[in-house]
């Protein structure tokens, strides 16, 4: 066929951009962000889909009587959605411990759906094997049986290591594309992943994986790509409530190409792949406590979130650090002096500023990210 | 007869409304709310009594003469808006003397403002306002325009400084003095003599008192007089329209949804939080920053086909959000409906906070005027609540001081029982 | 005119800070821990000094200084969207840590960071260490969503105690763990408790003898903090409950800054925290409308000992688990609307209302569903109003008194069409 690299990829970002604000499947599962284990959703034969609030383009009507002005976006959309009738199909809703917002947002879920089914993952803080473990480990088994009785059938351990494998890949095929834009952002801009990315929250772990596949070799081969004049930056800030698209698109024409970020984090949480043998559930837990990454929701023993993001931005080579934080977000907010404080140590330039997920003027942060973009280029060459 | 009063002291203007024994609406008022506020609630106290008294009139007609009542009334506001004017005068030739600015010049204006004023007050004549410092501050400003000896600046300033003292002054007793010379200048005045007559004479016995508004602690009212705005609106809407179950009222500073039994208590209320967003305030704003008149907004908005969506209400970044779109291209009208629209979404929110819409739905306030925001209410009530009836009153201005008047009749008939 | 149980607890703070003040010198050490589901006992237990940073927060609202302190924080970079009581922590920190007594604060030797019904203490104590430099000892507390405690929640807690904690803790202290000083405190808590419950309950009376929620943030004071587990506790509730059963012997009302309240003509149970930097406005708001707090939620912060939970000296870290799971911000939104539900009954209450405080959403978010639901269960209206725990700037005294008397009005009127 007479397709070019070029078309094909705007093929694949179209198809992902369909799917990225797809409602959920039926015999789906939803979750919000930022962890859990979709491996068991998985293995009961549902569809675990991530929940990332309603975007831009959702008018809020019903949302805002539920919360104080001074309270974050997402709850308002994701109620939003669940009022006007999106979210009927799910077969039920998990809510992780992120912050306090989300915790009793599965409380009033309680309240207002109180026949379907609502579980609160209360993700241990505690990673000793014997304590933060057994916790989990008895969370794990209780999600599992919950899962068995929607599915109406059995988990079996087969099955779990299958889901296991199966997420191993898509893990893999993840951690590929975030390795190939840090070697070339160019090529695989942020505007592009992005969409690429999200699209799995609602379709099944094998199509996504494909997908992302598709997009990797088609972006690779596009010669119509060239390389740009940008300054490589890191985001932190954005693994909850989700900017909107045209914040991104902003950052990009401002000159920033992205290497790192915590989109989606969920999705990469486990570092590597968990192992097949032996018993699958346990090798869950023992991933969460050995191979979890890290966010503010996350406790930070000795200042691993500093140590992480200072990683990253070594591994990745970048030249500056962006605090996205939504507005009104405590973890990321609350954390932010502190990786400040540890980035003027370094002497690592950064800048900060807030957004909303249904933020719908980009010019200020156009202007500061330019100025930003054309700070450290001036501060590199020097 | 008795009669019963209820002022509603609000952030921009102040009402009166005077009930007789039964309940019927016989006299109101209206006036800006000044600094003053014991002013601001004797000079519309007043008002509402010189209403009371050509109702009076009306009564004591055996046969209606409509017209001719109009055109006493008409001659009466000019009398005294001529008195108003005089005491100006006064007061600018005071302060011009000490300035050093000759007399002469604000005779000169003065003299034009009167022959202005009987144009105002002319039959058939429209007027932008009824407030006599709206009228004398257009008619002033142009005629200083056109002085070339002063200053346009120091005419102003005198002028400024003459106003509020002007309207701190309180004129009592004004049918009294004005409603002899207004009947002789009335044509086939003759008729009414009798009536007017009777009128003057006949004793308005306040029995009773009640305030509310936002300003209703500082009405020169004992404590057990004074009512919330809520209690004072939900009654008012009840009185105006009997089947309300549900009142929204959009004002300049805050927005509130009540919900109320069949009797017009109220059962439950949500006021906006401490950010003003989306009030009556806003459109000024962004009447402002597009330079149109507040009342051209919602007639602009309606010309829109492709309304914009506006996530924010926030009247900080109203400007800025404004030039932004504009620049990017969008219409202002299709901005505009995006605005009206946000602004009533806003007030679904307070709405659903206190138990949604219930048949009948009454809307009260200055945005009620607006016939964009009606329109998106419409819409969005629809689809939301379904089929509901709107009621919307003229005099919505007055529901307030109405539900206090209505207080005050019922205090004073408990207190006799 | 100050009342005996007034004059205890202020010299009970006073030696506490003084001790705090001296502690460097006497080589004291010092444990920095939260209100929630604190270990004061353990703590206690290894003569160790707690420091509560809330409470010092919100005594800086009540001095009218954490305006300041906040805006310090926030030109050092703290967001203005966050939590006020850490700012108000970080700003007082920067201005030389000077206690509610005035004199200065000692740095911890450790962080105690139990985690417990709300997500910013994690923060706030990741904040502290970066200025300390001192060890953390954390604590993970799950959250009760199925609206009551779970055996491996308690299981969780007990080993984080005997794994984590009491090992810290006795690093610090340089002692050994002695469970049968920590039983021996824990009887006395119970002792203490069995009295602040009569007089929470007191509030059942007509009148009631006591507000609930601006006298009773007062009395909740000394068990909250640094004294549950000691004789002084015991006394001072001994103390109070003595005095409360004249009261009701002589049917007075509750004692307000301005005198005993006079009549009652408003019984009303209160959701959410008061704010403190204009608490005595506020609390005047109530009494100058005759309105008595009868039942109050921020009065359980500090464990729901009302609904029969009393430390239980036989199984000390079991209880102390059950403590820390029990505190009312630990609790389901639908195990707070039963909560207030049963007090608006068991309370004989006209009406509620909530306070909704921006700096704290394990409070706040939900509470407008509450609201409705309360309504609709329990057929009583509730008022809803909007400030700050320690952040001046949110406290609007005309639109929150326009509310509150249009509450009371329409209580009133409907009382009247009944």
């Amino acid at each position: 066929m007479a397709c070019t690299e070029s078309e094909c990829v705007a093929d694949c970002v179209r198809r992902a951009e369909t799917l990225a604000f797809a409602d959920p499947p039926p015999h789906s599962i939803g979750y919000m962000p930022i962890y859990v284990p979709r491996e068991l959703i998985h293995a009961a034969g549902l569809l675990p889909a991530g929940l990332y609030g309603g975007g831009d383009r959702l008018e809020i009507i019903r949302g805002d009587a539920y919360f104080q002005s001074y309270i974050c976006r997402i709850p308002r959309s994701t109620i939003e959605l669940a009022l006007s009738g999106h979210l009927d199909r799910l077969d039920g809703m998990l809510f992780p411990s992120i912050c306090d917002v989300i915790r009793n947002l599965s409380g009033m879920w309680q309240m207002l759906f109180p026949d379907r089914y609502v579980r609160y993952i209360d993700v241990p803080q505690n990673f000793d094997p014997a304590v933060g473990g057994r916790f989990w480990r008895h969370e794990l088994e209780t999600l599992r049986r919950d899962m068995e009785r929607i599915a109406g059938r059995p988990i079996d351990d087969e099955a779990l290591r299958n889901s296991i494998a199966v997420y191993n890949e898509n893990r893999a095929a993840i951690r590929e594309l975030y390795a190939q834009r840090s070697r070339a952002p160019w090529r695989f801009p942020l505007s592009e992943a992005y969409l690429v990315l999200r699209a799995g929250n609602s379709v099944p772990p094998e199509e996504h994986t494909a997908l992302i596949r598709d997009y990797i070799r088609g972006a690779e081969n596009d010669l119509s790509r060239r390389e740009m004049d940008q300054s490589r930056v890191v985001l932190a800030g954005m693994f909850c409530e989700q900017p909107p698209h045209g914040l991104l698109v902003t950052l990009e024409r401002a000159g920033c190409a992205v290497v790192d970020d915590d989109l989606f984090l969920g999705m990469r949480w486990i570092q590597g792949d968990i192992p097949l043998d032996g018993d699958p559930l346990q090798n869950l837990v023992d991933a969460y406590l050995t191979a979890s990454a890290t966010t503010a929701s996350r406790y930070s023993p000795e200042g691993h979130r500093a140590k992480w993001l200072l990683e990253s931005y070594r591994r990745n080579e970048a030249e500056g650090v962006i605090f996205c934080a939504p507005s009104f977000c405590d973890p990321a907010l609350l954390e932010q002096p502190m990786l400040v404080a540890a980035l003027d140590r370094a002497g690592i330039p950064h800048t900060e500023f807030k957004y909303s997920e249904d933020t719908g003027q980009f010019a200020v942060i156009r202007e500061q990210a330019g100025t930003f973009s054309d700070s450290i280029r001036l501060w590199s060459a020097s | 007869m008795k009669v019963f009063v209820g002022i509603d002291l609000g952030s921009t203007t102040t009402k009166a409304v005077i009930l007789d024994e039964e309940e019927r609406v016989i006299g109101r008022g209206i006036t800006n709310s000044r600094s003053n506020y014991d002013v601001a609630c004797a000079v519309v106290r007043e008002e509402a009594f010189v209403r009371a008294r050509f109702t009076m009139i009306e009564r004591g007609l055996r046969t209606p003469r409509p017209h001719v009542i109009q055109d006493l009334e008409r001659n009466f506001r000019l009398h005294q808006h001529l008195e108003q004017l005089d005491r100006l005068r006064e007061a600018m030739l005071m302060l011009a003397a000490r300035r050093g600015t000759p007399a002469s010049i604000i005779n000169g204006i003065c003299d034009e403002m009167a022959i202005r004023a009987r144009k105002h007050f002319a039959p058939g004549a429209t007027r932008k306002s009824d407030f006599f410092r709206d009228l004398a501050a257009a008619d002033y400003m142009s005629l200083a325009e056109a002085i070339r000896e002063v200053s346009f600046e120091s005419l102003c300033a005198i002028y400024d400084a003459a106003i509020l003292a002007v309207e701190n002054l309180t004129l009592d007793r004004a049918f009294e003095r004005h409603i002899g010379s207004a009947l002789q200048e009335t044509e086939d005045g003759e008729s009414l003599k009798e009536a007017v007559g009777a009128a003057c004479n006949a004793e308005l016995v306040e029995s009773g008192s009640v305030g509310t508004g936002y300003g209703r602690q500082r009405l020169p009212f004992p404590k057990e007089q004074i009512r919330s705005e809520i209690l004072c609106h939900g009654l008012g809407a009840h009185a105006m329209f009997p089947g309300t179950r549900t009142v929204l009222d959009i004002g300049g500073q805050d927005t509130k949804a009540i919900q109320l039994d069949p009797n017009g208590i109220v059962t439950s209320f949500q006021m906006n939080d401490r950010c003003a967003a989306g009030c009556g305030r806003y459109l000024g704003y962004i009447a402002d920053e597009m330079n149109l008149g507040l009342h051209e907004l919602g007639p602009l908005a309606n010309e829109s086909r492709h309304r914009v969506k506006i996530n924010s209400t926030c009247t900080v970044f109203a400007g800025a959000e404004l030039r932004d779109r504009l620049a990017l291209g969008q219409k202002r009208e299709d901005i505009l409906a995006g605005l009206h629209r946000a602004i009533i979404l806003r007030a679904m929110s307070l709405l659903a906070r206190s138990g949604g819409i219930s048949d009948e739905f009454t809307f009260t306030g200055g945005v009620a005027r607006n016939s964009a925001a009606v329109g998106a209410l419409r819409d969005l009530i629809a689809e939301n609540y379904g089929a509901r009836t709107i009621n919307i009153s003229h005099e919505s201005i007055y529901t307030g001081a109405l539900g206090a008047a209505l207080f005050a009749t019922r205090s004073a008939v408990r207190g006799n029982a | 005119m100050k009342e005996n149980s007034m004059l205890l607890q202020k010299q009970l703070l006073a030696d506490h800070f003084d001790a705090l003040a001296r502690a460097r010198d006497e080589g004291k050490k010092v444990v920095y821990t939260f209100v929630p589901g604190n270990l004061n006992e353990l703590v206690r237990s290894f003569d160790l000094l707690p420091v509560l940073p809330e409470i010092n927060a919100l005594q800086s609202g009540m001095r009218k200084l954490s305006g300041g302190y906040i805006t310090e924080a926030e030109k050092s970079g703290h967001s203005e969207d966050v939590c006020t009581y850490v700012k108000c922590d970080i700003g007082m920190l920067r201005k030389g840590n000077i206690g509610p007594t005035g004199k200065p604060l000692p740095k911890p030797d450790l962080l105690l960071l139990s985690y417990t019904g709300c997500f910013t203490f994690m923060k706030w104590f990741e904040l502290l260490r970066e200025e300390y430099d001192c060890p953390v000892a954390m604590l993970h507390v799950p959250y009760q969503s199925e609206g009551r405690i779970e055996p491996h929640q308690r299981e969780y807690i007990v080993q984080q105690l005997r794994s984590e904690i009491i090992p810290k803790l006795e690093q610090v202290s340089g002692r050994e763990f002695d469970i049968e000083k920590l039983r021996s405190m824990l009887r006395l808590s119970s002792k203490a408790e069995d009295d602040l419950v009569w007089v929470l309950e007191s509030a059942k009376n007509t009148p009631s003898p006591i507000d609930a929620f601006f006298a009773g943030v007062y009395y909740l004071g000394p068990i909250f903090s640094a004294f549950r587990g000691t004789e002084d506790a015991v006394q001072y509730y001994r103390t109070l409950r003595g005095e409360i059963e004249e009261r009701i012997a002589n049917k007075e009302g509750p004692i307000t800054p301005d005198g005993p309240m006079k009549g009652e003509r408003y019984r009303l149970v209160v959701e959410g925290p008061p704010n403190w930097t204009s608490f005595r406005d506020f609390w005047k708001m109530f009494y100058e409308e005759d309105a008595v707090v009868v039942a109050s939620t921020y009065t359980k912060v500090g464990g729901l000992y009302d609904q029969g939970f009393r430390h239980d000296p036989d199984h000390p870290l079991e209880t102390l688990a059950d403590y820390a799971l029990g505190c009312y911000t630990n609790l389901s939104l639908p195990a707070r609307v039963d909560l207030l539900a049963r007090y608006i009954r068991d309370y004989r209450a006209d009406g509620f209302l909530v306070n909704s405080v921006k700096s704290c959403n394990s409070f706040s978010v939900g509470q407008l569903l509450m609201l409705r639901q309360l309504e609709e269960r329990t057929g009583v209206p509730g008022a809803f109003i909007e400030s700050d725990l320690v952040d001046p700037r949110y406290f609007s005294a005309a639109n929150i008194k326009n509310r509150i008397e249009s509450y009371l009005q329409m209580l009133d009127q409907k009382r009247g069409a009944a």
